[in-house]
């Protein structure tokens, strides 16, 4: 808990504090007068390795390893990273695909941190239901603990039509049987699980059917990918939290009739690319979140 | 033949005939969806008239989703998936690709312009 305080305190005066949301219904039941420890992750999402495209990004070649060094200059150590899908850029070509997700994941491999999660997204995962992804990654959909919150892996890419589907569903509902209703839950997840821009494909087919899983679960916090961009939003009580790109943004949902990325400025390099860092406070169910930018070369 | 079975076949045949006739009557829309355009990708339609959105594809499993209308279809090579719509108001409405084809799935869009 010190060391908790200490790091926010620290943020704060480098002028990094971050934007604080709490899940919705927290502070209506605590955690049974368990003392638990906050802690501290970092999510970094869509690096799209693979990527060419100068006008959009003339260093696709180095952002994703000026993010881990960023992540590695960190001034505290997180106790675990996770990447919310896209690590790389679709090919149809089997072989590339493979090639760049081995590529990816020696990149990934010089974070100092060795607790880091993978997910897919549908660049990795959706032109061969998530086969190759997961020769190097393992289980595209998992659940694990960590100091006291439930954090649930979605998959809502292997299936190319953005589906998590029946079998995924059930296995999620299961999983969710063991919680309490109080229970701090996150999700990671690489599309949005609502409705956010189906002209846009910003939408997961069954996500309803996820949310209705977890609605009745006081304290659950989305976080997840696929649009490039910061944004926020609540389903009731459920914060979901998309996440910053490393290869380009896109623009904001609805800004325009059709979807487009943002070029590249020269002026700005890397501006509205980056990852974050969230800060967990547990007993108010209370997530605090960094958004920090890719070093300028 | 017996008597009830003469009148349902009767009957089976006029609801065929019908249907012909209510589908003979729809404009039919033919689109094209390859990597990765729609072909047209520009439609236009009047409020009220009814017509038959009709998808191929010679490539991979594409979709069509108009979401404004909560419409959808999978387009599966070698078939012909039909959609029978009636827009009932006008402006310009956003389709898009919703199955991951490749590379360049995110540009496959077209919009729907309908007009009083």
């Amino acid at each position: 808990m010190g060391q908790a305080i200490d790091r926010r305190d620290f943020l704060k005066l480098a002028g990094l504090g971050g934007a604080v949301f709490v899940s919705g219904l927290a502070g209506c039941a605590g955690m049974g007068g368990t003392k638990q420890e906050d802690f501290y992750f970092v999510q970094l999402s869509d690096t799209h390795w693979g990527f060419k495209g100068p006008a959009l990004n003339p260093d696709a070649e180095g952002t994703l390893q000026k993010a881990v060094a960023a992540v590695n200059a960190l001034p505290f150590e997180p106790d675990f990273i996770v990447f919310t899908g896209d690590l790389t850029h679709t090919t149809d070509d089997p072989k590339e695909r493979r090639r760049r997700l081995a590529e990816f994941r020696a990149i990934a491999g010089a974070l100092k941190n060795r607790n880091v999660r993978f997910m897919p997204g549908e660049h990795d995962a959706s032109l061969d239901n998530g086969q190759a992804w997961k020769e190097f990654f393992g289980a595209s959909y998992y659940s694990f603990d960590h100091k006291g919150v439930h954090f649930i892996a979605i998959d809502n890419v292997s299936d190319a039509s953005a589906r998590i589907g029946e079998a995924q569903l059930a296995w999620i509902k299961e999983d969710l049987a063991k919680q309490d209703k109080d229970a701090r839950i996150v999700v990671f997840a690489h599309r949005p699980l609502f409705d956010l821009m189906p002209q846009w494909d910003w939408a997961t087919r069954d996500g309803a059917q996820a949310i209705e899983l977890l609605m009745p679960y006081r304290n659950v916090t989305v976080f997840y990918g696929h649009i490039h961009q910061e944004h926020h939003h609540m389903t009731g009580h459920i914060a979901h939290h998309s996440a910053k790109s490393l290869i380009f943004p896109l623009i904001a949902p609805g800004s325009q009739p059709k979807r487009a990325p943002v070029p590249w400025d020269p002026a700005q390099p890397y501006k509205g690319l980056g990852f974050r860092g969230i800060e967990t406070e547990i007993q108010k169910a209370q997530y605090e979140i960094t958004e920090y930018p890719v070093a300028k070369a | 033949m017996v008597p009830q079975r003469r009148r349902l076949l009767a009957a089976g045949i006029a609801a065929a005939a019908f249907g012909a006739r209510a589908f003979a009557q729809e404009r039919v829309i033919r689109v094209t969806a390859r990597k990765f355009e729609f072909l047209p990708n520009d439609i236009e339609l009047k409020k009220g008239e009814p017509v038959v959105l009709a998808f191929t594809t010679a490539d991979v499993l594409m979709g069509f989703s108009l979401p404004d209308f909560k419409l959808r279809t999978d387009i599966v090579p070698g078939e012909v998936a039909r959609l029978r719509f009636t827009p009932d108001r006008v402006g310009s409405f956003e389709f898009v690709c919703d199955n991951f084809c490749g590379e360049f799935h995110e540009d496959m869009s077209g919009k729907i312009r309908v007009t009083a």
